[in-house]
């Protein structure tokens, strides 16, 4: 009983570092490169929704409040990628890493000047309740996350497999020359991509914020999320996902069962050992680049 | 008609200077066919076409519309489609998603065009639900030539469509290239290292070495010229010792 509440608990946190991991992947797909921000943005998303919703700002109803920030997100991460990243198309991989950890900087300090860096609660309708099922309780926040990740999830799937533009970015991350070839306009695709990444971070915040107060550090939760991406290969978006349960569940069991401080490593933990044995991730669509 | 004229074209890689003014012209309905050592140019002058590379100096006019330096996918939209080298599939894409990603700047009529294109491979239609990346390479080949005819272009540029194939196979895909030049009436501009091939399917040929034009005219004038039959088709002529005579010098040296 006592390990199915840990394991519920741990899907919804899992949850939430899966998405982030997806921005993660999606970005590392678009740019080939990784971006350090992501946690930030999730940071961001999450502010920006509370500056919409909570009473004692813009107060607006929650649903209204997170598309609104899942929007204004977008248009971060689309601004981000025409204004910044695009300038530096060309140079190597180092210097996106290197731009991307100052931009996390960035929104850490813009948050920080707006919201202040006291831990803020964002009001959500389904704060504190609980349900109750043969003597398990269940969070309807976690509900809420494990939901909202599904949906989105299925949404992007369809997103990319069934759309005219998904087909194109899939095609622009495969083989970058010959979707310029057959006229795929591949920086518009890309800009596309990092505000997707953006919005998804949104959820990822709004989700986190559910389940506890935030503050401009709670980026740093990126770093798990990396893992996570890791552990799933990098490349897989669907990898990505499970790579961020696993951690999720892996978590909150080892800081139940397990000696001292082994809860905080475990994701690195795992990320070593799928890195030792399966160096290309769980799902990895590795291929050696034919000359 | 002309359907293209370049004019002096220079590109650079870096400080290397690649294409040292090339002018060369395509009438519509001919296949054009450009021959070439490793090296010369001929790459170079297909991505500057196609817009993945921008000229430094130098005219690229399509049908009187001046084309060089846009975005590639202005220049697919307006009807010129390359066949790269080395064929560049998407790998993990079905042969159908790689089809109809040649149609991407189009709108409509992307069915009837898919039913073009298996006619002409029916292989392809065959395997139309798997990855592209586990198609053998002359499958892959034909895919690239779909995926460019997908787009429904005037002019079609192959860059060297028999990398990798056995001779077999490179004679099935000149011959298919023949028949869409014929029956559908596309404009071929090939890039071609196996100048015997390239030239008894091309109605005109130029010789590209070191990023200029040598030599040009209609390929029987071509095929049948001294030079051509030495340094291209590997004629060895017997001399009074029987020997190769390896001093000759290329006439436009």
């Amino acid at each position: 009983m006592e390990l199915l509440q840990l394991v519920i608990g741990g899907l919804a946190n899992g949850c939430i570092y899966g998405l982030v991991a997806l921005g993660f992947v999606l970005i590392y797909k678009a740019s080939e490169g990784v971006n350090f921000a992501q946690g930030d943005m999730m940071m961001l998303g999450a502010f920006v929704a509370l500056g919409f919703g909570n009473a004692d700002q813009l107060g607006l109803p929650f649903g209204l409040a997170v598309i609104l920030a899942m929007a204004v997100m977008f248009c971060v991460g689309w601004g981000v990628e025409r204004l910044v990243v695009r300038q530096i198309f060309g140079q190597p991989q180092f210097a996106l890493v290197i731009l991307t950890i100052a931009l996390g900087f960035v929104f850490r300090f813009v948050a920080g000047s707006i919201w202040g860096y006291t831990p803020l609660v964002l009001e959500t309708p389904f704060a504190g309740r609980n349900l109750r099922a043969g003597g398990i309780v269940i969070g309807l926040a976690d509900l809420v996350a494990i939901g909202a990740t599904l949906g989105l999830t299925g949404a992007l799937w369809l997103f990319f497999s069934h759309t005219r533009i998904g087909l194109a970015a899939q095609a622009a991350s495969q083989n970058q020359m010959a979707a310029y070839i057959v006229g795929v306009p591949v920086m518009r695709i890309n800009s596309l991509i990092w505000g997707l990444s953006g919005a998804v971070a949104t959820v990822a915040g709004v989700l986190y914020a559910t389940r506890g107060a935030i503050d401009p550090n709670i980026g740093l939760l990126g770093i798990k999320a990396f893992a996570a991406a890791v552990i799933g290969g990098m490349g897989s978006l669907p990898g990505a996902l499970l790579g961020g349960l696993i951690i999720g569940v892996v978590e909150p069991i080892a800081g139940r069962y397990a000696p001292g401080e082994l809860a905080q490593m475990s994701p690195y933990i795992i990320m070593l050992v799928v890195l030792v044995l399966r160096p290309g991730g769980l799902f990895s669509q590795m291929q050696m680049k034919k000359v | 008609m002309t359907v293209l004229s370049v004019r002096n074209l220079e590109t650079f890689y870096g400080a290397i200077m690649a294409l040292r003014g090339v002018s060369i012209d395509v009438d519509e309905g001919e296949i054009v066919t450009i021959l070439g050592a490793n090296g010369a140019g001929k790459t170079t002058l297909m991505k500057t076409i196609a817009g993945l590379m921008d000229p430094e100096k130098g005219a690229i006019t399509y049908k009187g519309e001046t084309i060089a330096r846009l975005a590639p996918d202005r220049i697919v939209a307006k009807g010129i489609s390359l066949v790269p080298e080395g064929r560049e599939v998407f790998p993990y894409l079905t042969i159908e998603e790689n089809l109809k990603l040649g149609a991407f700047t189009r709108h409509g009529g992307q069915a009837q065009d898919l039913e073009l294109v298996y006619g002409y491979f029916p292989i392809l239609k065959e395997r139309r639900k798997q990855a592209a990346g586990f198609l053998s390479g002359g499958q892959q080949q034909m895919l690239a030539i779909g995926r460019g005819l997908m787009a429904r272009p005037t002019l079609m540029m192959l860059d060297e469509p028999s990398l990798g194939l056995s001779p077999l196979l490179t004679q099935e895909i000149f011959a298919i290239i023949a028949r869409l030049n014929a029956e559908q009436g596309v404009t071929m501009l090939l890039v071609e290292q196996n100048a015997r091939i390239a030239l008894d399917t091309a109605h005109t040929g130029y010789v590209l070495e070191m990023g200029r034009i040598v030599m040009s005219g209609p390929s029987e004038r071509l095929k049948a010229s001294d030079d051509i039959q030495e340094f291209y088709l590997g004629r060895t002529e017997a001399t009074e010792r029987g020997q190769k005579r390896w001093k000759r010098r290329k006439t436009w040296r």
